[in-house]
């Protein structure tokens, strides 16, 4: 049993100088054989695992991670967290998990500082008006909260935006969706941990999956640096690597891995208390409670696994976060640094079962699915247990590649996650 | 990764071209004949291989001739390029 996390415990621990805590997980060596595997302990990876425990009874599992849990994209993104999305697919999807986030530090019994601070989308042209009025009408027809904002509306909220309309990019006007907000990346990969460390989830750490192994048109287990580990059940959640992984099992995946690049600034005392997102200008805004501000550029267009990305990219970036906050002119960037994102096609995920039975990928993210780690965990979950997808994730099969019936999110709602 | 070497203009910034994907996917020759699972293939199923990968790219704000790139997407270091229509180079 875990001890529960209280101001009590705080107290208690206090005395004992915070030096007696217990661990929040095991640090196991695998087993022989588990009833799954999930490959990839990032925050979906094990939301993954402890929704299995949790919803579906099994327990027998293990979350198998190439390096440290939160180590990946899960500690690398700008923590923005949103469920405004154009198509209905995607508006289930992503509202499921917004849902879930409301009540997420409560379940976990683990602070994962969840802040809905909303999330402000700006239109800089005529065609971003339009398609921005028309994305509020679909959110609010899919019963999610969008409300759209005209350019005095958008300075009143915001008022540290340049609203001049001299700029090469003026705003025009933007969306509000208030429920949306941050959280704290690695809190929600911990959190999860632990929660699945309770029911009996074996976290192994520094351990690469280096193959898998089929019999005809099954799966049998894989082979990792720790050894063979049997398995009729196989999740991957392995982002960026998720190609890779594919490859052993001798499968394609419509999948390109691009770096990702995020930055934050000096911190300062508080200066922006919501989410700014331009897509036209490719540049998006918050603070941390670190008082650091958290930026987003874009990513690469070439397909490397590096882990950096084009001094460009950051550039371009700044430049647009310059014309539209002047007040940031001399402040100085702290930190630097590139995740690699695997982006689909259609640049909505695939949570998907696939040719080869008792293999699942959960993957193609892209440029944002911290958003939807507890949701994606969650159907994920369900589709493993029950080899079915859950209703919300039946659009997002791998099948869609073939059927041609794609959720173009890509072209519909923006660039940016 | 901050040069590339067209190989009609020579070494310039990498600022100046724009990446095409992965190369030497062949155009199908009877489109009419292709099955879903073969248009499938064709138009999105992509290798994304870490380590030595063959890519088109366009010197876009140059000569904008497109050209191939053998590179390691492990480390982003570039074997070789060379042109369109030519054998890639053994490896």
């Amino acid at each position: 049993m875990k001890n529960k996390y209280s101001i009590f415990s705080l107290i208690k621990n206090a005395f004992s100088y915070h030096e007696n805590w217990q661990k929040a997980w095991k640090d196991p060596q695998p087993k022989k054989e588990y009833d799954a595997v999930i490959i990839g302990g990032g925050g979906h990876g094990l939301a993954t695992a402890y929704y299995l425990a949790k919803k579906h009874d099994m327990k027998n599992i293990a979350v198998v991670e190439k390096s440290w849990i939160g180590g990946g994209n899960t500690g690398r993104n700008t923590t923005i967290i949103r469920s405004n999305y154009l198509w209905d697919a995607s508006a289930g999807l992503y509202d499921h998990a917004l849902k879930i986030w409301e009540s997420l530090s409560q379940e976990l019994n683990y602070n994962v500082m969840f802040s809905q601070r909303g999330v402000m989308n700006l239109a800089h042209n005529l065609q971003d008006v339009r398609d921005l009025k028309r994305r509020t009408h679909a959110n609010r027809l899919n019963g999610i909260d969008a409300v759209y904002l005209n350019t005095e509306e958008v300075k009143k909220f915001c008022p540290i935006i340049n609203t001049s309309q001299d700029i090469r990019y003026p705003v025009l006007g933007g969306t509000l969706q208030r429920r949306a907000g941050t959280a704290r990346h690695d809190a929600v990969a911990w959190g999860y941990a632990r929660g699945a460390d309770e029911m009996g989830v074996d976290i192994i750490q520094n351990c690469e999956v280096k193959g898998i192994k089929r019999n005809g048109d099954s799966v049998e287990g894989i082979e990792t640096t720790k050894g063979f580990i049997k398995t009729k059940k196989i999740g991957v959640v392995a982002a960026g690597h998720s190609s890779v992984i594919a490859n052993m099992a001798g499968i394609k995946l419509p999948l390109e891995s691009k770096p990702l690049q995020a930055l934050v600034s000096e911190p300062v005392k508080p200066i922006i208390d919501t989410v700014v997102m331009s897509n036209a200008v490719h540049a998006y805004v918050s603070q941390s409670d670190k008082g650091e501000l958290v930026i987003g550029a874009g990513t690469d267009d070439y397909v490397s696994y590096t882990q950096k990305g084009s001094h460009h990219i950051v550039e371009g970036t700044l430049n647009a976060i310059l014309e539209l906050y002047p007040i940031f002119s001399r402040m100085r960037m702290l930190r630097q640094w590139g995740g690699i994102v695997d982006i689909c096609p259609d640049a909505s995920p695939i949570l998907s079962k696939t040719s080869v039975k008792g293999l699942y990928f959960n993957c193609g993210w892209g440029t944002g699915g911290f958003k939807a780690t507890p949701g994606s965990g969650d159907l994920f979950a369900h589709t493993i247990a029950n080899d079915e997808p859950h209703k919300l994730n039946t659009a997002f099969n791998l099948n869609r590649f073939i059927s041609g019936d794609l959720v173009d999110e890509h072209g519909a709602a923006a660039v940016a996650h | 990764m901050f040069l590339i070497n067209c190989p009609y203009c020579g070494e310039r910034d990498q600022q100046e071209f724009k990446a095409g994907g992965e190369a030497h996917i062949k155009r199908p020759k009877q489109p009419t004949e292709l099955s879903d699972d073969e248009w499938a293939e064709y138009l999105f199923m992509r290798k994304n291989i870490k380590g030595v990968q063959f890519e088109r790219w366009n010197h876009a704000h140059g000569c904008r001739k497109w050209f191939n790139m053998v590179r390691d997407t492990s480390n982003d270091e570039i074997k070789a390029t060379y042109k369109m229509g030519e054998k890639p180079p053994a490896q």
